[in-house]
């Protein structure tokens, strides 16, 4: 914990009145608070409740009452989930956890202060920050495009209303119609996400409407899980989906979201549905805390405080961290280690290393789950991969039957070691 | 009794590989149901057993000797036995069925044994099938045998830091689900430590064949995994 003077000598000054009180009792219940009640947010508020056993103070500051993740969010538009089981509420934290949750939004930190400011009114102080704000998009990434434009060309890459509205509209294409998506670059938050949704849009088409095309147009030359994705196309949706990739155009696009014309790279085609999924950046609230670098917060591997200010951890899909993908497995992991460190910077509590993993599952059709993983390290620089594993291509059905049933094992464990 | 027990114990831990050659890797049920009969003057098991001359066997893996309610007919030998620890599993039926007299002095089992470790490890084949716990972990204890990985035995007696491992297993937490929950990934709470230990090593040399767990262990040191054992295993 880093003490400024006056805080030091008030505690100096209680400790030599109790002699033998540690300095961290001498002080008030050191406060926590965390901004963004998704994977990494909701994963550290609630280690950091658990674990200090009342001897900190956590406010959770989410604007929304019911979460929805983002991870399954392509198998509610596959139909393999309804959208109400990917739904989660906040009630456990504050009962069970004593997490004072916070629905409303945070608009401003003042980092002399530590306070957090709402947008209701008030403030709200803190010893350390815990910002996880996930992604925002990057404005002017793709000309025609702007959040404004989102309820005709949806993004559907933060769950709920957009997944939603995306699913109804590929619903209502016409017999035969185009489904498009244009894919974000690197970094991007669900490196699989876009292939993923691919593939479950295709399994929804192929039994709703099979003569639909779904024309990807990515700025990527490679993307991740490619050879086991490109083999599932071909065996599941074979002649269905076309890759422009960015020898083709790719990496130039614009829209019209008016008249639903995508421009590759001069030549215009008219879809029926266009899924639009913009580069991103880290959310705009580490933009306000003044913490980022370029688009994204940099922070260190050991304890996933800010570069710019230790007393604030940055989580997840904003962070600028090293080799980990942006993932919610990826946040809960660093949620954890970020739980450990604060608790031993507040209340003297023992600190371990920092160890991180992160897994990514994803379904090509039914029953076709693919894998992708590793393991991760702190060093000073970054975070560094350790070691790793990928699915194979021609794998068996029964292998790829029980990974499908692992991922639908970890949903359930992730969701339960976030919301309790 | 109870040096005995454990000589018993540091035997079948420091002559694993032994055991891999002469006892085969679970029995067969049918020679078990058959063989039965040299038990059944004085045991039943299955559905409606009762209490007759021994106690009735449904559910003795795992329950510690002389520990059937309303069985009023046990010897002294093995009521110490049971206070001194005796909890039944595939090495210690194997080992009082061998020879009933040598694990526990003074029992009023009056059966000379099976020398066969064949017969035995079939008769426990046919009482594993009246015993469910634990169901989430086929491998472990009482079944698991033979070893799957040698350990020495320095590795075994590593006294795992709870604390540590408390911080450790916020990571299988990730997917193993912390209320014991088993679907699609196994639960993981209450396993008996030195099986998650035998299990930790048999994945992190890339014996047990999963490549989440063979990555997951393979960065895990001896201490690590002692840590996350005893963890995991004072977890309901």
């Amino acid at each position: 914990m880093k003490l400024n003077r006056r805080t030091f000598l008030g505690a100096a000054t209680a400790a030599s009145a109790t002699l033998a009180a540690p300095m961290v009792k001498a002080q008030a219940t050191p406060r926590v608070v965390v901004v963004g009640g998704g994977t990494g947010g909701a994963t550290a508020a609630r280690y950091l409740a658990k674990d200090s056993n009342g001897e900190i103070d956590v406010t959770l500051i989410e604007p929304t009452r019911t979460y929805y993740t983002c991870y399954f969010s392509n198998l509610y538009i596959g139909g393999f989930r309804e959208l109400n089981s990917l739904a989660h509420s906040y009630g456990n934290l504050a009962a069970e956890y004593g997490i004072n949750v916070v629905h409303d939004w945070a608009v401003g930190i003042d980092r002399d202060a530590k306070t957090v400011s709402l947008a209701g009114g008030g403030a709200v102080p803190y010893d350390r920050l815990v910002l996880s704000p996930g992604i925002d998009f990057v404005e002017g990434a793709i000309p025609g495009w702007d959040v404004k434009a989102q309820n005709a060309m949806p993004h559907a890459y933060k769950a709920g209303s957009q997944t939603e509205l995306l699913k109804r509209q590929i619903e209502a294409m016409p017999e035969g119609g185009r489904f498009a998506m244009i894919a974000p670059p690197n970094p991007y938050r669900c490196p699989p996400g876009p292939y993923e949704r691919i593939s479950m849009v295709a399994h929804k088409l192929k039994s709703e409407n099979p003569t639909a095309k779904i024309l990807l147009i990515d700025p990527k030359a490679k993307f991740s899980k490619q050879a086991l994705f490109e083999e599932g196309w071909n065996r599941h949706y074979a002649g269905m989906i076309e890759r422009v990739g960015p020898d083709f155009g790719g990496a130039n696009v614009s829209v019209n979201p008016a008249t639903m014309e995508v421009d590759i790279d001069g030549t215009v085609e008219k879809v029926d549905v266009c899924n639009v999924i913009p580069a991103q950046k880290a959310g705009r609230i580490c933009d306000m805390a003044g913490i980022t670098e370029g688009n994204w917060a940099p922070v260190s591997g050991h304890t996933m405080q800010s570069r710019v200010d230790e007393n604030i951890h940055v989580l997840g899909d904003a962070t600028n961290q090293g080799d980990m993908p942006k993932s919610g497995f990826s946040a809960n992991s660093q949620a954890k280690v970020a739980s450990m460190a604060i608790r031993g910077a507040l209340t003297g509590s023992r600190v371990f290393p920092a160890k991180f993993s992160n897994t990514c599952w994803s379904l090509i059709d039914t029953n076709d789950g693919v894998k992708v993983g590793a393991t991760y390290e702190a060093t000073d620089e970054k975070i560094a991969k350790v070691d790793g594993f990928i699915s194979q291509t021609g794998e068996d059905a029964a292998l790829r039957k029980a990974t499908f049933e692992e991922s639908v094992g970890w949903y359930a464990g992730i969701t339960s070691d976030m919301f309790g | 009794m109870s040096v005995r027990l454990s000589a018993l114990i540091v035997a079948a831990l420091t002559s694993a590989a032994a055991a891999q050659e002469d006892t085969a890797p679970l029995g067969d049920t049918d020679r078990g149901a058959d063989l039965w009969r040299l038990c059944a003057g004085c045991h039943q098991v299955g559905e409606g057993a009762k209490n007759r001359v021994g106690p009735q066997l449904n559910g003795v893996f795992g329950r510690k000797a002389a520990a059937v309610e309303d069985f009023t007919r046990y010897s002294e030998g093995i009521q110490r036995a049971g206070n001194d620890g005796l909890v039944w599993s595939f090495r210690t039926l194997d080992a009082y069925l061998e020879n009933p007299k040598a694990l526990v002095s003074g029992t009023n089992m009056g059966f000379r044994g099976l020398k066969d470790p064949q017969d035995r490890a079939d008769v426990i084949a046919y009482l594993r099938i009246y015993s469910d716990n634990p169901q989430n972990i086929p491998e472990s204890a009482p079944t698991a045998v033979p070893r799957e990985v040698e350990l020495a035995p320095e590795i075994l007696a590593i006294v795992g830091d709870p604390a540590y491992g408390e911080y450790l297993s916020s990571e299988c937490q990730t997917c193993h689900q912390r209320d014991g929950d088993n679907d699609g990934i196994p639960a993981i709470n209450n396993w008996p430590e030195e099986d998650f230990v035998i299990a930790m090593h048999a994945y992190k040399e890339k014996i047990r064949p999963h490549p989440v767990m063979q990555m997951m262990a393979s960065r895990l040191t001896d201490e690590e995994i002692a840590a996350l054992a005893a963890y995991f295993g004072g977890l309901d």
